[in-house]
């Protein structure tokens, strides 16, 4: 590979293993994740105070008990929901809210194709598994809330640490080195400067 | 083997290519507005660099305006630090901005095509999801998140892996009273949410040739709500007469250079898609969403689906929807009493779709129970709908015609559904709390929109139209 990392390094993502936040919901929108009337701010930072606002709290801004993030028996490093996560709006304001919150993954069967950019452009690391891997993991946290994962983007692989059961995932190669090195997009497309002029005088 | 549209305009506009790496894309025209584009001004600062190309970025207001009194100072600190915002970054940084007042101000993706920037053959990104509509010119499309914005900002291009191809075919004649927005609705009820996920989509096929550019856009704006990475839709005469005499149109002999050009842009007879559908237009009734996601959606007859006919896995999320809907299994949408009719948004605010709600309402007044906001794609919809007397017809019926902006179409600025009430609506998305919190959306077109804001409850069009015929 031929980028180089500076000034504007992406975070940099190995390994991690840490207990999940289940959240079994389907086709769960960016719209969810970070509703518009949030979108408002000129900075990148402080949207996770506003993460699944309309579900976890109520119209008096009081959390509500049923919301899993409310739920004290559930935390964790990694965010675990049903397919077609991050569907619909483009706002990278959703990978921004999950990040800052404190998730550095999240696992689901399909993700839509805009957040899943804007994520791995945020080292928030998309882990796609199968259907049925990501009801393994649904079932052995709801016998164990402490039940944790691993997952290794080096190797490309999640875990389940309590049965051993394993999956590997796809990544981008490309992102992958981002992501492992913190290399920036940018700076690579730069270091390209006399082809784009090239291309237009052609 | 031949070609399909998609990649010869990829292969035309790719800078660089190389293994294990997204290919370096040029993009022709940025489209940018207030609200994702902040944060990429930021990073240019940060990283000490211009835009690259400042001639090729275009700049509205758009989502955070009222749609009422714009002359006005935006009452909502925020949203007026927002628009402030792009103000100053487009002067600090060289760049065009049709901002609130300007003559060419109005929802992105209206105008674009409206002022002939968008045309075939070309590659165009947005901040915003709904820049599949430019698609409908035969072009790369496609929304982006900011860190992406700012990439273009710097580089005028993007990295960007090439998706598969699908083809999307809709043959044979309409119902009277179906349109476009059915069409595009029934599709994604087909195929589900997700079920364009990883695809360009190419629409094909007689029914989607004898549309209008209009409907074209409105078919190609909602290619992202079947996951679809872009929408696109081969030129023909429609499009080249559309484009012609526009404001940014190719004049003279750029004209027909240009011209030759875009005849070269079709899919090649055996051009290989990863995936092809088809569809009979006879099929497709006019539609409408019960659910939480523009998949979730019916022929306005029908009833909604029993919980237990769908897969026990999705049984939860959809109960959840039905729920946050307030409907139940096997009820019919038909006759339920609205309290809402929003006709606006990037999907169906063009001055045709304004003529022809206008044509309909024309004589008739809205019901008493339901409030309708009537918003125009921009200004230049604005000022074309007064100029044809289409704002008297809309006052005498009890549909006020607004200023331009993105209106109810996503909860952000001033015009919000409020909790609990259904609006049935032409925008592009129902998600929970897309119009405001607890608010809830029914999804149709123009025309089943106008009929239901007339009878007060979810209306079959067809009915309506059949009676006029009588008379």
């Amino acid at each position: 590979m031929t980028q180089t990392k500076t000034t504007m390094a992406t975070k940099i993502f190995k390994h991690i293993q840490t207990t999940v936040v289940p959240l079994a919901i389907e086709n769960i929108d960016t719209d969810q994740i970070i509703p518009a009337r949030f979108l408002k701010a000129t900075t990148r930072e402080g949207f996770g105070n506003n993460l699944f606002r309309d579900w976890r709290f109520d119209e008096n801004d009081q959390p509500k008990p049923d919301f899993v993030l409310n739920n004290p028996t559930y935390s964790g490093k990694v965010l675990v929901a049903g397919k077609n996560f991050g569907c619909g709006s483009s706002r990278e304001h959703a990978a921004w809210a999950i990040a800052d919150y404190g998730f550095d993954a999240v696992v689901s069967s399909f993700f839509a194709d805009i957040f899943k950019g804007n994520a791995l452009n945020n080292g928030l690391l998309p882990v796609q598994v199968s259907d049925d891997f990501l009801q393994k993991i649904f079932d052995a946290v709801a016998a164990d809330h402490t039940a944790e994962v691993e997952i290794d983007l080096e190797n490309q692989y999640i875990k389940i640490s309590a049965t051993g059961e394993q999956e590997n995932f796809e990544v981008n190669p490309y992102k992958k080195a981002c992501m492992i090195n913190g290399y920036d997009d940018i700076d690579y497309i730069l270091s390209q400067k006399n082809k784009i002029e090239e291309f237009e005088v052609r | 083997m031949g070609q399909t549209l998609f990649d010869k305009i990829w292969d035309a506009h790719v800078v660089s290519s190389a293994e294990g790496f997204p290919d370096i894309l040029y993009i022709d025209t940025h489209f940018i507005h207030e609200v994702t584009s902040p944060q990429a001004f930021d990073g240019l600062r940060k990283r000490g660099l211009p835009v690259f190309r400042p001639q090729q970025t275009v700049a509205t207001a758009d989502h955070n305006v009222p749609t009422w009194d714009q002359h006005l100072p935006i009452k909502e600190e925020l949203s007026r630090y927002q628009v402030d915002m792009l103000t100053k970054n487009c002067k600090e940084f060289g760049i065009e901005l049709y901002g609130l007042g300007h003559p060419y101000q109005g929802i992105v993706h209206v105008i674009g095509p409206e002022l002939g920037i968008t045309r075939p053959g070309g590659t165009y990104v947005c901040g915003d999801s709904h820049t599949s509509t430019h698609g409908a010119f035969g072009a790369i499309a496609f929304g982006i998140g900011t860190s992406q914005v700012e990439q273009v900002l710097a580089t005028q291009c993007l990295l960007q892996s090439r998706p598969k191809r699908m083809k999307i075919e809709v043959n044979g004649k309409l119902q009277k009273g179906v349109g476009a927005k059915d069409i595009i609705l029934y599709i994604i009820a087909q195929i589900s949410a997700a079920g364009g996920t990883g695809y360009a989509v190419e629409y094909a096929g007689d029914t989607i040739r004898s549309l209008s550019m209009e409907g074209r856009m409105t078919i190609c704006n909602m290619s992202i709500e079947m996951g679809a990475r872009c929408g696109l839709i081969a030129p023909d005469e429609t499009t080249i007469n559309y484009v012609k005499g526009r404001e940014f149109a190719p004049k003279g002999e750029e004209w027909d250079k240009a011209v030759a050009y875009w005849q070269t842009l079709y899919s090649d007879e055996d051009a290989e898609f990863d995936s092809v559908l088809s569809f009979r237009a006879e099929d497709i009734e006019p539609m409408i969403t019960y659910g939480t996601n523009p998949g979730m959606g019916i022929g306005v007859t029908q009833h909604v689906p029993e919980t237990a006919s769908l897969d026990i896995k999705e049984q939860v999320s959809y109960k959840k929807a039905l729920d946050y809907m307030g409907l139940h299994d096997d009820e019919q949408l038909l006759g339920k009493p609205i309290d809402y009719v929003f006709i606006g948004s990037c999907t169906n605010s063009r001055i045709e779709d304004l003529r022809q709600v206008a044509e309909f309402v024309k004589g008739k007044h809205k019901a008493d129970n339901v409030t309708v906001w009537v918003v125009p794609g921009s200004k230049q919809v604005q000022e074309q709908a007064i100029r044809e007397g289409l704002d008297k017809i809309f006052n005498e019926a009890g549909f006020p015609l607004r200023e331009p902006g993105c209106s109810a179409c996503l909860g952000m600025n001033e015009d919000k559904i409020p909790a609990g009430k259904y609006c049935v609506s032409t925008s592009n998305r129902n998600f929970e709390g897309r119009q405001g919190p607890n608010s809830r959306t029914f999804l149709a077109s123009p025309l089943t929109a106008a009929a239901s804001a007339i009878t007060g409850k979810v209306t079959d069009i067809r009915e309506f139209l059949k009676e006029e015929e009588l008379v």
